[in-house]
């Protein structure tokens, strides 16, 4: 009996080796991508199937049956890598994150890449091993994925999209339009750290300072706050657009107006000085491992202090209340003593010279 | 065009360019607008250069003007 | 922040906030016109107007160069990016401003035009060595503030002999625009504005002294009190002008004596004077023609002159005719005075450029202020 002879199978060269067109066609050479980079990092049961959709359990939580929720998230950061974090771990927190706002504990994740021809190969490996280790410390199965590849010139290195599914208990119901005068706001910690650890690494703002992303997944720290039974009305994070931009948001969804204390609201001095060097208010500037929580008045300071016992939150604190307001204003008084509007940025906050 | 921030000189450099810190945040600007800037000085910086130092002795006189009102204020916390 | 602050202590506040109102007469109003428009960002910021007693009126003024910079001069720079091709750099405060054609550097650069905001002209300059085969020019707007920097980038560019870079002259001058405002013709809607005298700019005079102000006080009887940045400052530089009023004193006063001398920095003045010169006359928004209210660059510069070597012909263009930025600029109504403030104009669709910078009255009344006003 003959055998058929393999061919020498060549590794992909990870230092030195770039993407190309092929890596994105469909064939033998897009197997070996996922096989060498893809399933090597991220692998589990349901990819190891490699079948077109990965078949996942009905949504069961303590034995009852329990609601899906599902978000995505598209990640187009620049730089790809910066202080705290990159693009994979990012991909993985952010989706992560939006399932967790609505109470839901985060079980499964598809990642689709889409790749430009000539971006390294170690710097993909890098990526993709990142967001295998963010999905594993979130206890979170990447089940399905998709790789393109787009000419040079067409992709900023790469863009990544992320879904998430997660399980929802019956009965609990947080949502933007919920938020009630007397309400209290709450943040998980102060504001402004990811999107200044970003600037810091571009072209143009260059300037070393020891400021570093906060990305990281929430899902815990929500746990531990619904499990105060504290009466939560609405988790949001605030990534674009800063607090600023959230807490409008939900001022309009739930036709109420807000009042914050300045000085209550935290802001490292690091990144103050950041935004004062760049023009730029702390208030509008995206976080990605920080949440705005609304709760009822009463159980505000029992729900701090059990947010406070988590590492996520250490500084999490009230920073101001819901009121009635058919203007939908969020309004903030002043360190100083006046008052002012929590502006709702119409684009990107460009940094100021005046 | 008004943003400018007083900023503290840690190095200089060549070419008239400095190292300065904002309460950690350093960035590298222009010295060419200034004679006689030292290591220690604050300066008053806009876009990338500064434009004047700042007399630590009459940011004093002001403060020390604010902090009589403090002190004459009846009653003032 | 050392110098910082300490100039933003809020217990400070409302100590100062109590001593003018007991210096404000009663029965007795009072108009300053706070002329920079960092001083009007500072104060819509900070909430300063809370503080200050209804008597005491604080008008905005033309001090905002993104403001007073009129249609046809942004014009000019989307023209060269779309169709000359250049690397347009610009500072990130004119990205927005509305042009002809219903176009703004912005969106300019979303039909493929090559603008890049840069921080400082050093940016610039460093693009234009990145880029040898392309023309780069920088979009040079500003007060005496911003010109120095502007100055140096040129003669650096010119010692380097780095070719491909050239200037689009902007700069505009504070004491011309002062002039102007004090000149206005009294009476009528949108006419003069009843002033009692000026919060005069910071930085601007960190670089000019304030000799250049002192023809306020000498000519038309007015007080200036040169104000640091920091509301506490602008606080002080208040009340200093109240007691100025109430004396009849006309005099001008340095509250930021730790930054701003009488003869400002001679150093920068120079580097100024060696590569600009005053322009005739030009167009301000707002305040219409003024002249040797701004500068171009001299012959000897000529070369990083963008106007010569892309023959640019100024256009003037009319400001939208529901657009009050005229008589906003020049303190004569204000922001929610005009129709079309909050509905057809408001920062995601600027009518008009005071709307555009968040140093614009009309910006920053909509996104600190509007809480204030009475339907």
């Amino acid at each position: 009996m003959s055998e058929t002879k393999k061919g020498y199978a060549r590794p992909l060269d990870l230092k030195h080796g770039r993407v190309d067109l092929t890596h994105g066609s469909g064939g033998r050479a897009m197997v070996q991508l996922i096989a060498e980079v893809f399933a090597r990092h991220l692998g589990n049961d349901y990819l190891a199937q490699g079948n077109d959709g990965a078949v996942l359990p009905a949504p069961v939580l303590a034995g009852k049956p329990a609601r899906l929720v599902m978000s995505t998230d598209s990640h187009v950061v620049s730089p790809l890598f910066f202080p705290g974090g990159d693009i994979g771990s990012l991909a993985v927190h952010g989706t992560l994150n939006d399932v967790a706002m609505m109470g839901a504990t985060p079980l499964y994740l598809t990642a689709g890449f889409i790749l430009e021809e000539g971006f390294a190969l170690a710097d993909l490996s890098r990526i993709v091993a990142s967001m295998a280790q963010a999905a594993r410390e979130a206890g979170v199965s990447v089940v399905a994925g998709d790789t393109k590849v787009v000419e040079r010139g067409k992709g900023d290195g790469v863009f990544i999209t992320t879904a998430g599914a997660g399980v929802l208990p019956e009965g609990l119901e947080l949502g933007g339009a919920r938020a009630r005068p007397g309400d209290a706001v709450i943040v998980s910690g102060s504001m402004g750290d990811h999107g200044v650890a970003i600037m810091s690494q571009r072209e143009n703002l260059c300037f070393d300072a020891p400021i570093v992303s906060d990305s990281a997944a929430l899902h815990g720290l929500v746990a531990a706050m619904l499990a105060t039974r504290a009466g939560l009305r609405c988790l949001r994070d605030p990534t674009r657009g800063g607090l600023a931009a959230t807490l409008n948001e939900i001022a309009v969804q739930s036709g109420v107006g807000m009042m914050l204390q300045e000085q209550a609201i935290p802001v490292k001095p690091v990144v103050a000085a950041a935004c004062e060097l760049l023009g730029l208010d702390p208030l509008c500037v995206a976080n990605e491992g920080k949440l705005i929580a609304i709760c009822a008045g009463a159980d505000a300071a029992r729900l701090v202090s059990a947010m406070r016992a988590h590492p996520l939150a250490r500084d999490a604190a009230v920073i101001g209340e819901v009121i009635a307001d058919s203007r939908h204003f969020v309004q903030l008084t002043t360190a100083f003593g006046g008052r002012r509007i929590v502006e709702w940025l119409a684009g990107d906050q460009l940094p100021r010279i005046c | 065009m008004c943003l400018a921030l007083p900023v503290k000189v840690m190095e200089l450099g060549a070419n008239a360019t400095a190292i300065v810190d904002l309460d950690g945040v350093r960035k590298e600007i222009s010295l060419a607008l200034l004679d006689e800037v030292s290591v220690g000085d604050y300066v008053i910086l806009h876009v990338g250069y500064a434009l004047s130092k700042l007399d630590p002795e009459e940011a004093e006189k002001t403060l020390a003007l604010f902090a009589e009102l403090r002190a004459a204020e009846p009653g003032a916390p | 922040m050392r110098y910082i602050d300490e100039f933003r202590d809020g217990a400070l506040a409302r100590i100062l906030a109590g001593k003018i109102a007991r210096a404000v007469e009663p029965g007795r109003g009072y108009s300053f016109m706070e002329f920079c428009g960092g001083h009007t960002h500072a104060i819509s910021r900070y909430g300063l107007a809370d503080l200050l007693p209804p008597a005491l009126r604080l008008i905005h003024g033309p001090g905002c160069p993104v403001c007073v910079l009129p249609i046809g001069r942004v014009d000019l720079a989307i023209a060269l990016a779309l169709k000359q091709n250049v690397i347009l750099c610009t500072y990130g405060d004119t990205l927005r401003v509305p042009a002809s054609e219903g176009l703004s550097l912005m969106k300019a650069r979303s039909r493929g035009a090559d603008i890049r905001m840069v921080y400082s002209t050093l940016d610039a300059l460093q693009i234009a060595r990145d880029h040898p085969q392309r023309e780069v020019v920088f979009f040079a707007i500003g007060f005496e503030t911003t010109t120095p920097p502007t100055a140096l980038a040129i003669q650096q560019a010119e010692r380097e002999q780095l070719a491909n870079f050239s200037v689009l002259c902007c700069h505009v001058l504070t004491p011309a625009a002062m002039r102007t405002i004090l000149d206005a013709p009294a009476a009528g809607e949108g006419g003069a504005v009843a002033l009692d005298g000026f919060i005069g700019p910071a930085h601007v005079s960190t670089v000019i002294g304030t000799r250049p102000y002192e023809f306020v006080a000498a000519d038309y009887r007015k007080p200036v009190v040169i104000a640091g940045f920091e509301p506490l400052d602008v606080m002080q530089a208040i009340l200093m002008l109240v007691r100025q009023v109430n004396d009849g004193r006309a005099a001008v006063e340095n509250e930021f004596s730790r930054a701003v001398s009488r003869e400002g920095n001679l150093k920068a003045q120079q580097r100024m004077a060696e590569v600009f010169e005053l322009r005739r006359e030009f167009e301000w928004r707002g305040l219409g023609v003024v002249p040797d209210s701004a500068l171009k660059l001299r012959e000897a510069y000529a070369a990083f002159d963008a106007e010569r070597r892309f023959e640019l012909a100024y256009r003037s263009v009319p400001d939208n005719p529901a657009c009050e930025c005229a008589a906003i600029l020049r303190g004569a109504r204000r922001p929610q005075d005009c129709r079309i403030f909050g509905t057809a104009c408001t920062p995601e669709f600027p009518v008009g450029s005071c709307m555009v910078s968040s140093e614009g009255a009309c910006a920053a009344h909509y996104s600190y202020g509007r809480h204030r006003d009475v339907h």
